[in-house]
């Protein structure tokens, strides 16, 4: 037999080891760095983009890419029908995406997890009031309340953010109480109740910390769903409004003009379909990495 | 050592009311029916039995995880179950729990110091300093390293973490342990350390364990009374070396006689049970063992069977004891 | 006569060697029991005889014949058919070893099927035979009962019916009564004796409980971090045991130490992944451990059939050899 010994590798923080796992997952680490770099245009917009998102070019309408016949450096993904530089709106498009996701997101999550929480630990009646309010809400086509909800409070982006996180309530209830009911029948939460933790602490020092993996795992999907919605609503003109540059609008702005140039309507496409991908990819990622059952 | 009372628990009943279908009528699944015991400090009592006897429940009612339905517990003269909510808060405190799995029992995402802390900073107004100084103590007392402070539970072995548990629960200086099958899930060697470690606590602490197995052989080592369960009812209770060497009651000596023995001189006839554990559901009447018996006869099947003194201390539930119909019980093969 | 034969049987998880070049034979009509702590390799070498180690671990062996038959190099059809038929397997947890989505009978029948074939009343008279040989009342009707309807010991014992319906030469049980009472594990144990004897089967029961190999066990071998560290007859290694890790294992035993004295529990944990000693892997935990010990890998000792892997065996009054 061999003699030789191993070197132990020092015990690994919960962080060090979801690195670990996350960085061997190529598409998830993909995601993550355009997830970055999408993060990193949107943060510094004014500076990167070669043109402000609304200054108009009288003389390059429809300016194609500069690639092609025609097209002009200076624009470099072209221009649209008012002649604003398309590669600045997408730009400063993404600053729009991402932070009404986040919002989104945000607000949701934090509902969610409190009513999934208080529903999961106290059971019983309260249980039930949440979660067939939850079921209703389910039972609705969550665009279509969405838009119920916008044409009541009104097309802005701030509204559409609002409902975007009300239609996507439900997932995260549901997701909390799942969890919240298994941590609770764990050893270690009825040893902290013997120990005379009052409810509060139980739930959100107690249980909380060991539901947040399903959670960002949701979360992150979420952001995706977030900046599909708000780019329906934006085809739809209940998101932002004109000429706020937002990669829903863009297409919607657009559409008259798929014959004639095609990239008016491609690169704000392409760029949805990138960005929801990274998040999906990333989210499987995390899944992967978050989920102790699936490490040996 | 002087006797002194610890806790008394007088007909304790845990009754779980079932629902069976939309149309069936409830059904009461009696877990723990009608338990008493005294329990003296630094004493251990031993509660025996196979799954399903209501061994665990009674241990969660110890610890007042689950109200008894019936029933009076008294700790230290004061009655738990009447008190207010607050006094309950205080006292509790001096009753604490192990569990039989050391993988479930410690909160994964928190590290050592967090746990053993936990206690003090719900219950106590120590600042951060003494609590680390006083985890630390206690950590050294359980034979863990200082190092081990800053470490989460899934980078300890069972034997390790069955070591924090218990250093949990003594973190409030308790008077009473529960100790859930606290060795059961641990191996041979691990478990004697565990095991010699739980009985230096007792003679330092002056703890009195009531300690919940159905290991015979753990349960012959480290108790001083021990109390036979089956389908939620005590069957048999006494003191330790009256129960192992002369059982009285048919279920305990089959119990015991099925425990394999490694030396040959010390096994005994194998007494065959027919049959498994009947549904609680659904529990026989008269004596609830009188399926498997082989003494049972009409009286057993009809009439339910109290708990009587034997032989002074011996405490035994069995007709056919009592009619003297038993044949002596060997102790070797 | 000798069914099944291993020599230097080695099974690796990239660098982690779970089993460590292990030699063992059973014979027709041998109950072997394999004794060992969690972590010793007991079960991986025997899921790793089913052909039953799924990649990342690989399966090494100078020899691994089952009745005279290379298992190592015939195809993976063939062993198959012989691991199933002639070597049977009964494993820990009886609630999820049967599908929960089909009958007890539908199992049975499609277990006979594969391996003896016959039409479907001969089958189903077959697994109501199997079935009353196993101990379970009313046959017929438990046909059609699903798992959970079934208590652990009936499922074991339909577990049971399973392995022996093909009339095996080897029964495997991995801890097949842990999960069970004390009881009802006492009736499972009989029945396998039982059985064994009927059908003159070699029956290897690898367990954590010394007592219950002790009490049925011809044969006994103690494994260590993936090593055996001792073998042979089940009664001698338990009275006069010769390495100090069988030693220190039996007085461990609760039912060792009389009255209320202490234990004498074996210091520290079964060395893992990172932390494998560089000679003897008992060397860091063993009271009688030299620096020859910590340096050297000991080789087996004594005869074929009482071997110790040890530099200093101990002798019959549990002192190490000078």
């Amino acid at each position: 037999m061999t003699t030789e010994t191993l070197q132990a590798p020092a015990p690994r923080t919960p962080l060090q080891e979801f690195w670990h796992y996350f960085k061997g997952n190529k598409g998830a680490v993909t995601g993550l760095v355009f997830i970055l770099i999408v993060c990193f245009m949107a943060l510094f917009a004014d500076i990167v983009a070669p043109h402000s998102p609304s200054d108009q070019a009288r003389d390059a309408l429809l300016l194609p890419p500069a690639w092609m016949d025609g097209g002009n450096w200076a624009y470099f993904l072209g221009t649209d029908d008012v002649g604003r530089d398309i590669l600045s709106r997408i730009i400063h498009g993404a600053r729009l995406s991402l932070s009404v996701g986040l919002v989104a997101v945000t607000a949701s999550l934090m509902m969610g997890i409190l009513m999934g929480l208080v529903a999961g630990y106290c059971k019983g009646v309260v249980d039930t009031i949440i979660m067939r309010i939850v079921d209703i809400m389910l039972a609705m086509p969550s665009l279509l309340l969405a838009i119920a909800i916008v044409a009541i409070l009104g097309p802005s982006i701030v509204n559409a953010a609002l409902a975007i996180s009300i239609v996507s309530l439900p997932h995260y209830v549901r997701l909390t109480r799942a969890a919240t009911m298994a941590e609770m029948s764990r050893d270690y939460v009825t040893s902290s109740r013997v120990i005379g933790a009052s409810p509060l602490r139980l739930m959100f020092v107690c249980i909380l910390p060991n539901c947040v993996a399903p959670l960002i795992v949701q979360a992150t999907l979420g952001f995706s769903t977030a900046i599909l919605d708000m780019a329906a609503l934006g085809f739809l003109g209940l998101g932002a409004q004109p000429p706020t540059p937002e990669w829903g609008s863009m297409l919607a702005d657009a559409l008259q003009f798929v014959q004639r140039a095609w990239w008016v309507v491609t690169f704000p496409g392409l760029m949805i379909l990138l960005t929801v991908l990274a998040f999906n990819l990333m989210g499987d990622g995390l899944r992967d990495a978050l989920d102790p059952k699936l490490k040996q | 050592m002087s006797h002194e009372l610890v806790l008394n628990a007088h007909n304790l009943k845990q009754h779980y009311h079932v629902k069976q279908g939309l149309f069936k009528p409830e059904a009461t699944v009696k877990a723990v029916d009608g338990v008493s015991f005294t329990l003296d400090r630094g004493k251990t009592l031993a509660v025996v039995g196979e799954s399903g006897c209501g061994k665990s429940t009674l241990g969660r009612m110890l610890t007042m995880i689950e109200t008894p339905t019936e029933g009076q517990l008294n700790f230290l003269g004061e009655d738990l179950l009447s008190l207010s909510k607050e006094q309950q808060k205080e006292l509790r405190q001096k009753i604490q729990i192990i569990f039989q799995n050391p993988y479930g029992s410690l909160n994964p995402r928190k590290k050592i110091g967090a746990i053993l802390e936990e206690p003090l900073v719900i219950n106590t107004q120590l600042n951060k300093a003494e609590r680390k100084a006083k985890a630390l103590a206690m950590m050294a007392k359980v034979g863990l390293k200082t190092e081990h402070y800053d470490r989460y539970p899934h980078m300890f072995s069972g034997g390790q973490r069955q070591r924090i548990a218990i250093a949990r629960g003594l973190m409030l200086d308790p008077e009473i342990i529960v100790a859930d099958e606290p060795v059961s899930a641990l191996d041979v060697s691990v478990q004697a350390q565990v095991l010699n470690l739980m009985m230096d606590l007792q003679q330092e602490f002056g703890l009195s364990y009531v300690f919940i197995s159905h290991d015979l052989s753990v349960v012959e080592h480290i108790a001083d009374e021990v109390m036979v369960m089956y389908l939620g009812k005590v069957v048999e209770h006494g003191k330790s070396e009256d129960v192992f060497t002369q059982p009285k009651h048919p279920y305990t000596q089959a119990l015991l006689s099925s425990t394999p023995q490694l030396s040959s001189d010390k096994r005994r006839q194998r007494i065959k049970l027919q049959g498994e554990l009947p549904s609680p559901l659904n529990p026989p009447s008269g004596c609830a063992f009188h399926g498997r018996c082989q003494y049972a006869n009409e009286r057993c099947r009809k009439e339910t069977p109290v708990l009587r003194s034997h032989a002074d201390v011996h405490l035994i539930a069995c007709h056919a004891v009592e009619e003297e119909r038993l044949e002596s019980f060997s102790g070797a093969a | 006569m000798s069914l099944l034969k291993l020599e230097n049987l080695s099974v690796t998880f990239g660098q982690f060697r779970a089993v460590d070049q292990i030699s063992y034979n059973v014979n027709e009509g041998e109950v072997l029991g394999i004794v060992g702590e969690s972590g010793s390799g007991k079960s991986v070498s025997s899921l790793s005889l089913m052909g039953l180690i799924d990649y990342p671990g690989k399966v090494s062996a100078d020899e691994l014949s089952f009745m005279n038959q290379d298992l190592l190099s015939m195809p993976e059809a063939q062993r198959r058919k012989i691991t199933g038929s002639d070597i049977a397997m009964i494993f820990q947890d009886p609630m999820t070893s049967l599908n929960p989505c089909y009958t007890v009978g539908y199992q049975i029948i499609e277990a006979l099927k594969t391996h003896q074939g016959g039409t479907k009343k001969e089958l189903k008279t077959r697994a109501i035979e199997l079935l009353n040989l196993v101990g379970i009342p009313a046959p017929e009707s438990r046909l059609s009962a699903y798992p959970h309807q079934l208590s652990g010991g009936m499922s074991q014992r339909v577990m049971i019916a399973i392995a022996i319906g093909c009339n095996p030469k080897l029964l495997i049980a991995d801890e097949p009564t842990t999960a069970l009472d004390v009881t009802i594990q006492a009736q499972i144990i009989d029945l396998l004796i039982d059985l064994q004897k009927q059908k003159q089967m070699g029956l290897v029961l690898i367990t954590h409980d010394l007592a219950l190999v002790a009490e049925v066990a011809h044969r006994v071998i103690v494994m260590y971090a993936g090593q055996i560290v001792e073998s042979g007859p089940a009664n001698e290694v338990f009275s006069t045991p010769k390495h100090p890790y069988t030693q220190a294992l039996l007085a461990s035993l609760p039912e060792s130490a009389a009255g209320k004295a202490r234990l004498e529990a074996l210091p520290g944990v079964v060395p893992g992944q990172y932390d494998r000693p560089k000679g003897c892997l008992l060397s860091p935990r063993c009271p009688y451990a030299t620096d020859h010990c910590r340096n050297v890998v000991p080789d087996n000792q004594g005869p074929l059939e009482r071997q110790v892997k040890c530099h200093t065996p101990l002798d019959t009054l549990g002192r190490p050899a000078a």
